[in-house]
């Protein structure tokens, strides 16, 4: 179990001597996630190439290259606006579904490139699931909500009742829910509704699942449990995670992708852009980039 | 203690006594404007219903509902046609009305790119449908039945037709909207697990939606049952003396032969057709009520 980090404020404006404290504890909380990795990927199950993401004639996301590692967890970090979570929504083409937005460049999944013509985003999908901000159950019983991924796409199961415990074992939640299965899903509270939705991507088996701020509806210690979660799910399936929380990212994360945003000359209009891209634990003691410095160290964003 | 003490010392401010402004002439002269304007409509309606209940109430029996018309014994003339038909043509009307209505909402708000000029062009339509004067829509049915190659008059079908016409727009507005309070997530949750669009709206949207769906819908049938004017343009019958026995059978309806005997000059008649207008009131009723326990029965909050 986590030990609850300690309490680290991120105020604007903060001065060089904060900026040590913030340092530290970076450093400090990111112990229990922290392994021998090598710089970059070795076998990355899915790689950016050039990616570029256009709301009608707005650039939202200007060319990011990443790669994200086999059972790795990256974390996406940021100030608002800065495309991250438009870049996380690309990795499963959940971006497709808002009217006008379109993709540049390439994005793969073991080296295959999800946009190419003819690739079901449906198929893709079921691969790369994902988790969102704010819990979604449906609005079903607590077994219902887990079958219905596998029921929708199709999977063979040899029995449905076993299917259920290990997804729900596997987020966790199956010793709190076990005997209230057919109940409403909405019963639950708001950290047990995520573990739910984890339960329910999980139960599909996808290969990548994707958090987008799983954790910004919840309390200090439901959050702690998704975290313990996270680190578990890592050795399993690679995570991609979006998070405003810098302390999240460094308790949990292997890599650290930074965005920024970039206002446009002309039209104003800001345009979200990777700026650095490294070891968590290098973002947070080292980074190279004085944006980075500045971001971490609370003096912007 | 001593610190209340202090605080309450500080806040001096003398507060005005006597008469709150709330209750001065001009407000007391705008809520008497308020009372009257809803005592006038509420009153309207009251007289309207109480006199009606007067003149009908010596024929508030059996006869009245089983009965045929007969103006040969006018104090024993009874509704049955009327209302099995208009039972025989809501039923019809509804089962027409409700999946077309159904579906081009989900269609209008799943499937279609409202970039579409086509899709746009409906969306205008839609609009100006559910401002059509119902008579327009007798006219409609009546072309409609024609063209199907039906050319006998007053029909349940052709009925059922105009009245199905009349409230597709209800329909189909009300269905929008249910569908539209489904909240985007729950789409999104379903689609990010692979699900395909209409799996996603054939099991989570529209389960989640039926509540608004059924409130609109019954609202929609509670105002096609009290229409006259498109029954009138097909031909419906005001008086027949025999229960209506299929989509193709002759009939009458409640508001059409209430219509029709409250003309006649035999007083018993008059005293009948008030009956059956309450009648016809108490199921307009029912079927609002109906869609007010289920908005509150099924109601959901995200």
């Amino acid at each position: 179990m986590s030990s609850i980090p300690s309490t680290v404020t991120i105020r604007p404006g903060g001065t060089p001597v904060d900026q040590e404290v913030h340092m530290t504890s970076f450093t400090d909380v990111h112990h229990e996630a922290e392994r021998e990795l090598p710089d970059l990927p070795h076998d990355p199950v899915m790689e950016a190439l050039d990616l570029n993401v256009f709301y009608g004639d707005f650039h939202a996301v200007h060319d990011v290259n990443l790669s994200f590692g086999r059972n790795e967890i990256t974390a996406l970090i940021g100030p608002s606006g800065c495309g991250k979570s438009t870049v996380l929504r690309c990795l499963n083409r959940m971006n497709d579904l808002v009217p006008g937005a379109r993709v540049e460049g390439e994005v793969t999944y073991h080296g295959q490139n999800i946009y190419a013509k003819g690739v079901d985003p449906i198929a893709v999908r079921t691969h790369i699931g994902m988790l969102f901000q704010k819990p979604n159950p449906f609005p079903k019983s607590i077994y219902d909500n887990i079958a219905y991924g596998p029921r929708v796409t199709g999977m063979k199961v040899e029995n449905m009742d076993d299917l259920v415990e290990q997804a729900l074992r596997g987020a966790a939640l199956w010793d709190e829910v076990k005997d209230k299965l057919k109940q409403s899903a909405y019963g639950l509270s708001g950290g047990q509704q995520q573990r739910l939705c984890i339960a329910r991507t999980i139960a599909t088996q996808p290969d990548v699942i994707l958090m987008d701020e799983p954790c910004s509806a919840l309390d200090p210690i439901a959050t702690a449990r998704v975290e313990d979660l996270m680190l578990k799910l890592r050795e399993d399936y690679t995570i991609i995670v979006v998070t405003h929380n810098m302390q999240q990212a460094a308790r949990v994360s292997d890599r650290t992708a930074f965005f920024t945003a970039r206002p446009d000359e002309t039209t104003g209009n800001r345009t979200g852009l990777l700026v650095e891209y490294n070891l968590t634990s290098k973002i947070f003691s080292n980074p190279a980039d004085k944006r980075t410095e500045d971001y971490i160290s609370g003096r912007f964003g | 203690m001593t610190n209340v003490a202090a605080t309450a010392a500080r806040e001096t401010v003398v507060l005005s006594t006597g008469r709150s402004r709330d209750r001065n002439l001009k407000s007391m002269a705008f809520l008497l404007a308020l009372w009257f304007s809803l005592f006038f409509g509420v009153m309207v309606l009251l007289v309207l219903i109480v006199s009606t209940v007067i003149d009908g109430a010596p024929r508030f029996d059996g006869e009245l509902l089983t009965k045929y018309s007969s103006t040969l014994r006018p104090e024993q003339t009874g509704y049955r046609a009327g209302i099995l038909g208009s039972v025989w043509v809501m039923v019809t009307t509804a089962a027409l009305a409700v999946p077309l209505g159904i579906a081009a909402a989900l269609y209008l708000e799943e499937f279609a790119n409202p970039k579409r000029w086509y899709n746009q062009i409906i969306e205008v339509n839609l609009q100006n449908l559910a401002a059509v004067p119902s008579i327009v829509y007798g006219l409609l049915a009546v072309a409609a039945v024609t063209a199907a190659g039906i050319t006998e008059r007053g029909l349940v079908i052709s009925g059922a037709v105009a009245l199905a016409l009349l409230i597709l727009p209800v329909i189909i507005i009300t269905t929008r909207e249910a569908v539209r309070a489904v909240p985007r997530e729950i789409r999104d949750g379903s689609l990010a697990l692979g699900a395909t669009v209409w799996q996603t709206t054939w099991r989570q949207t529209l389960p989640s939606a039926i509540p608004g769906i059924a409130t609109g819908t019954i609202l929609g049938l509670s105002r096609a049952i009290g229409e006259a004017a498109p029954l009138l343009m097909i031909g419906t019958a005001t008086a027949i003396r025999f229960d209506p026995n299929g989509l193709m059978s002759q009939f009458t309806a409640l508001p059409l032969q209430i219509y029709s005997e409250t003309s006649q000059s035999r007083e018993e008649l008059r005293v009948a057709a008030s009956a059956a207008s309450i009648v016809l009131l108490v199921m307009i009723l029912a079927l609002n009520a109906l869609a007010i326990f289920i908005r509150n029965k099924f109601h959901r909050t995200w």
